[in-house]
């Protein structure tokens, strides 16, 4: 099965609105297999509603989207046997056990009784759940049940996974452990659509990054073009000695020919860099002074900053508006 | 209940070999039948009664109540004595328990959407009816359950059926047959209420005045003209008449057949109309 010729995703023009609020205005988007492809943008920009739209559980309002080949609309039926969701509410049943909810999805699936126990103990293993299988959802922890969730989605691997801000409000420890999770996928073959709102995160997996705003695709490239537009980073430096930092700034100012922020704290500084070359340069230029320096970072951009960039305005943090009991049709 | 150690301490499961091994064992099954989909989602509902049992013991406490209030606080000013009130009042008391029952149905299905699960069930390759009526399904087996409760109280009490351990199976078995038609109208409830309480309390508001105004407490004929009247409309009236006959080893065709009717319009008005709203409930 080698189709990495049609792309994972391809949308244009996808349209969706809730009463008066348009959730997804004309969205355009071309993901090809076998990678992550980030969808970065803040609360409210539509990011679920895409999603929504493209594993077939919305209809758009006009539109179209092919996933693997197939329409949206009028294949969901074959969509749905090559994706998996795993949505920003856990979707999984919180009465029942970590077991039973695999169990649950293998059958489903078609596993037969014995085969299906096979595969949810298998899961279990994979995923570091065995001891807390026979316990209900709903006493797991969220890096638990966020774990389980994406087992849920991968008992027959899917050859599209959507991940829906998959680490929003996990600890840093699970949080890595769910990108573990999704860079095996990826190894295995598996194309990953992944929404976020950190763009530390879209860094780390996704090999190209759309951003969206507002219900719009406002830019797409590389993670590094995406940094590239927004200009520079920041360079952080702290210093032993407060008594230090008058010097300091001035080194740093020469090497680097921009201007200095002196921060509140008086031994921390910081400047605007062009790149981690010129960073490391004007940082080696400073430890081989008479300055000590405590530490330094070099920041990414934020999201914010991102969006100040592309938009110039920040990322405002609107509610995303999907009310309960919209009436809208899908076919069967 | 112990609550899951969120614990910092414990070191995370290195997700390795095994991680890889088991994505690349997620072949693709043949897909299932519709049947085998439903009996599947049936199965989910057993495990519900089996980890929320409260919701069954909620629904048969209070018919259970009904029973022993009615019984013995009201059978002898009604029927002379509380036995023979018993004999007349307990046919009724097996549907009202499985009637409130089956609010659970809406209950449960108000609840399923508000989580994220029903956005996995929808997003599978799955005969798509199958989550609901494997649902209704399964609730039978909560009907069942029930009504063995208030079957064995009413022996306990000194019921007794002149046909016998069969007529009262049968009459277990038209009762569920009538839940599971009055079911559908629940869904349909519970897919148009927010919340599971509304649902809870908009099918327990609908379905005590069809139970009082119905003949599970009194004869109809004691009643005002135009009361007996709607007694007499009232398809629970038409349900309990055929329990009492099964019991008692006298029910006919015809009686028999209208509720078989009923169940059968109720499914017919109602599923479609939940399967619909289920779709496209966003």
């Amino acid at each position: 099965m080698t189709q990495t010729s049609t792309p994972a995703i391809e949308a244009s023009g996808l349209v969706k609105a809730f009463g008066d609020t348009v959730a997804v205005d004309g969205v355009d988007l071309l993901v090809p297999q076998g990678a992550v492809f980030g969808v970065l943008g803040p609360n409210g920009a539509g990011k679920t509603t895409t999603i929504r739209m493209l594993a077939t559980l919305l209809a758009p309002d006009a539109g179209s989207a092919r996933v693997l080949g197939h329409d949206i609309v009028s294949e969901a039926d074959a969509v749905r046997g090559l994706v998996s969701l795993t949505g920003q509410l856990a979707s999984v049943d919180e009465d029942l056990t970590g077991r039973e909810n695999l169990i649950l999805l293998a059958r489903l699936l078609g596993y037969r009784r014995d085969q299906a126990k096979a595969r949810a103990a298998e899961l279990l293993e994979a995923f570091g759940l065995e001891n807390a299988a026979g316990r209900q959802v709903k006493h797991f922890s969220g890096g638990m049940r966020r774990r389980l969730d994406i087992a849920a989605s991968i008992v027959v691997t899917p050859r599209l996974m959507f991940l829906d801000e998959p680490t929003t409000g996990l600890d840093p420890r699970s949080r890595n452990q769910v990108w573990d999770i999704i860079r095996a996928l990826v190894g295995q073959g598996t194309t990953v659509l992944l929404c976020t709102q950190y763009l530390d995160e879209a860094d780390q997996l996704a090999e190209r990054i759309a951003v969206i705003d507002h219900g719009k695709v406002i830019a797409e490239g590389t993670p590094g073009q995406l940094k590239a537009s927004v200009g520079q980073s920041t360079l952080h430096v702290r210093l032993l000695d407060p008594e230090q930092r008058g010097e300091a700034e001035r080194l740093l100012a020469r090497s680097l020919d921009a201007t200095v922020n002196l921060e509140s704290d008086p031994a921390a500084m910081s400047v605007a860099v062009a790149g981690a070359d010129s960073a490391s340069d004007a940082i080696a230029e400073l430890v081989g002074s008479s300055v000590t320096v405590a530490g330094f970072s070099l920041g990414q951009p934020s999201l914010d900053e991102v969006f100040l960039a592309l938009t110039g305005h920040p990322a405002e943090d609107v509610a995303e508006s999907e009310p309960h009991g919209t009436i809208e049709g899908v076919p069967a | 209940m112990s609550v899951a150690p969120t614990a910092p301490a414990q070191a995370p499961p290195a997700l390795g070999e095994a991680l890889h091994t088991a994505l690349a064992a997620g072949e693709r099954p043949p897909r299932p039948g519709p049947i085998s989909t439903c009996l599947t989602f049936g199965w989910r509902g057993m495990l519900k009664i089996k980890h929320v049992p409260e919701q069954l013991i909620d629904v048969t406490l209070t018919p259970v109540l009904f029973l022993l209030m009615f019984t013995y606080l009201f059978g002898g000013a009604v029927a002379g004595s509380t036995g023979d009130y018993l004999q007349f009042l307990f046919p009724g008391m097996l549907v009202q328990t499985v009637l409130f029952t089956a609010v659970y149905s809406g209950v449960a299905l108000n609840t399923d959407m508000t989580k994220g699960v029903v956005d996995r069930f929808r997003s599978l390759p799955i005969w798509r009816p199958a989550p609901l009526v494997g649902a209704v399904v399964g609730d039978s087996v909560r009907y069942l359950l029930a009504a063995t409760v208030v079957t064995l109280l009413g022996v306990i009490m000194g019921f007794e059926a002149q046909a016998g351990i069969l007529g009262v199976l049968a009459a277990i078995a038209l009762v569920v047959v009538f839940a599971f038609g009055l079911s559908w109208v629940f869904t349909v409830v519970g897919l148009l209420m927010r919340a599971p309480n509304a649902v809870m309390n908009t099918g327990f508001m609908a379905l005590f005045p069809l139970i009082f105004l119905s003949n599970i407490f009194v004869e109809p004929r004691t009643l005002p003209g135009w009361l007996e009247t709607f007694v007499d409309i009232n398809p629970i009236s038409h349900l309990v008449t055929a329990v009492r006959g099964l019991m008692a080893g006298t029910a006919t065709a015809g009686e028999i057949a209208i509720v078989f009717a009923v169940a059968a319009g109720l499914t017919a008005v109602f599923a479609p109309l939940t399967a619909r709203l289920y779709r496209s409930r966003t």
